[in-house]
């Protein structure tokens, strides 16, 4: 019978209904605890899984960490939807109602601002990633643990050819990645004028990601829900602009990277 | 309170986010706000740090002087590192072979050199 509460997001109240099937954090549906003219979204969670012992086992698998996240951004998504809610971190997790009662008083100045702050403003991430494996084509394959480094059949491995080859890989290399850089920059930049504000977050690594080639750019910009459309085309039309990168647009997310008072 | 709910949802829900772009956010960028179920606050940036490594660049992760994926062959390409070091100490000892075989057929093996030499 015994559950903690789960907090995903603090809103103002909004009229909408959040959609009946919906579904969060160990598959439970959230509700609304309504206080101060607060809202906060809770879901029950239980003690075997989210008291401290056993959440502190759970964050280290990130299986778990995975599914949970997903569920997490499941009810974040529902609310971006029908509200501009402030989401909190993952696994913010309080023992009964009137925890979270008291820590919506103690934060209530700070939550109200941040709120009207983010009012009708949805979160967009651009990410630029460069194809290496595409336009570079055989040289960087010996990276990779199957490939030998044996000098190819047609050429009798001098070893002259072969720095004067690896010389013109690099030189390329580089070349491509200052015009990545550049790209890159002038997408910022025009991307920043439809923003209210930006973020540049770590590029992100393949191995959690899948997504081929590398990250060069990954940024977040803060747009009003009206200027919207517009960004998104933006981002489209740009797509073309550059051969061997590749330009990916995620979102509409909730404010995430805004929702910090230094925001 | 709200404006337009109409707008556009070309990538909604998990349409173009992968885990890194969820993890990134839920995990590192939401609002903080200590519960009442406290993890030990040194656990939680042990995490954070990891998923920061997984999430930012393996180079950067390398500059701070952490590998600890390198070992989890599901996170790492490096699995492959080890075959690599494998694959050059076979190498060296294939050179060193070959170095001690030339002094004795020298003629032989390195006719070609001179085509080289010219180029």
């Amino acid at each position: 019978m015994s559950g903690l509460r789960y907090v995903y997001a603090v809103c103002r109240p909004f009229g909408t209904p959040l959609p009946r099937q919906l579904t969060g954090v160990g598959g439970v549906p959230p509700k609304q605890l309504v206080h101060h003219g607060l809202v906060a979204v809770v879901g029950q969670v239980p003690e075997e899984d989210f008291a401290e012992q056993p959440l502190r086992a759970h964050l280290e698998d990130l299986d778990w960490l995975g599914t949970t996240a997903r569920a997490h951004q499941n009810v974040i998504d529902a609310l971006t939807v029908v509200t501009s809610p402030l989401p909190l971190r993952l696994a913010t997790v309080f023992r009964d109602d009137s925890g979270v009662r008291a820590m919506i008083e103690q934060r209530e100045e700070t939550f109200l601002r941040t709120l009207d702050r983010l009012d009708g403003r949805v979160e967009w991430g651009v990410k630029v990633y460069s194809e290496s494996t595409e336009t570079s084509g055989e040289p960087e394959a010996s990276v990779d643990t199957g490939a030998r480094p044996a000098p190819s059949p047609g050429k009798t491995g001098s070893g002259r050819d072969y720095l004067r080859q690896r010389r013109n890989q690099r030189k390329e290399s580089e070349e491509k990645w200052e015009r990545a850089e550049q790209f890159s920059r002038r997408l910022h930049e025009s991307l920043s004028g439809y923003a209210e504000d930006t973020r540049i977050h770590a590029p992100q690594n393949a191995a959690l990601s899948r997504a081929p080639g590398r990250n060069i750019l990954n940024a977040a910009y803060l747009v009003p829900r009206a200027e919207s459309e517009a960004f998104v085309e933006l981002v489209d039309r740009t797509k073309d602009d550059a051969p061997g990168l590749r330009v990916e647009l995620t979102g509409p997310w909730a404010a995430y990277s805004f929702s910090g008072e230094d925001a | 309170m709200t404006t337009a709910q109409r707008f556009p949802d070309p990538y909604g829900h998990d349409g173009g986010a992968n885990l890194a772009d969820i993890l990134e956010r839920v995990l590192d960028k939401g609002i903080v706000i200590a519960g009442d179920i406290r993890i030990n606050l040194l656990d939680i940036e042990l995490l954070t740090i990891k998923l920061r490594l997984i999430v930012a660049s393996v180079d950067k992760a390398k500059e701070m002087g952490i590998d600890w994926w390198e070992t989890d062959p599901q996170l790492s390409s490096r699995a492959g590192r080890d075959e690599l070091a494998r694959e050059n100490a076979e190498l060296r000892a294939h050179v060193a072979e070959l170095e001690g075989a030339r002094g004795e057929v020298t003629t032989r093996e390195r006719e070609p050199s001179k085509k080289e030499a010219q180029g």
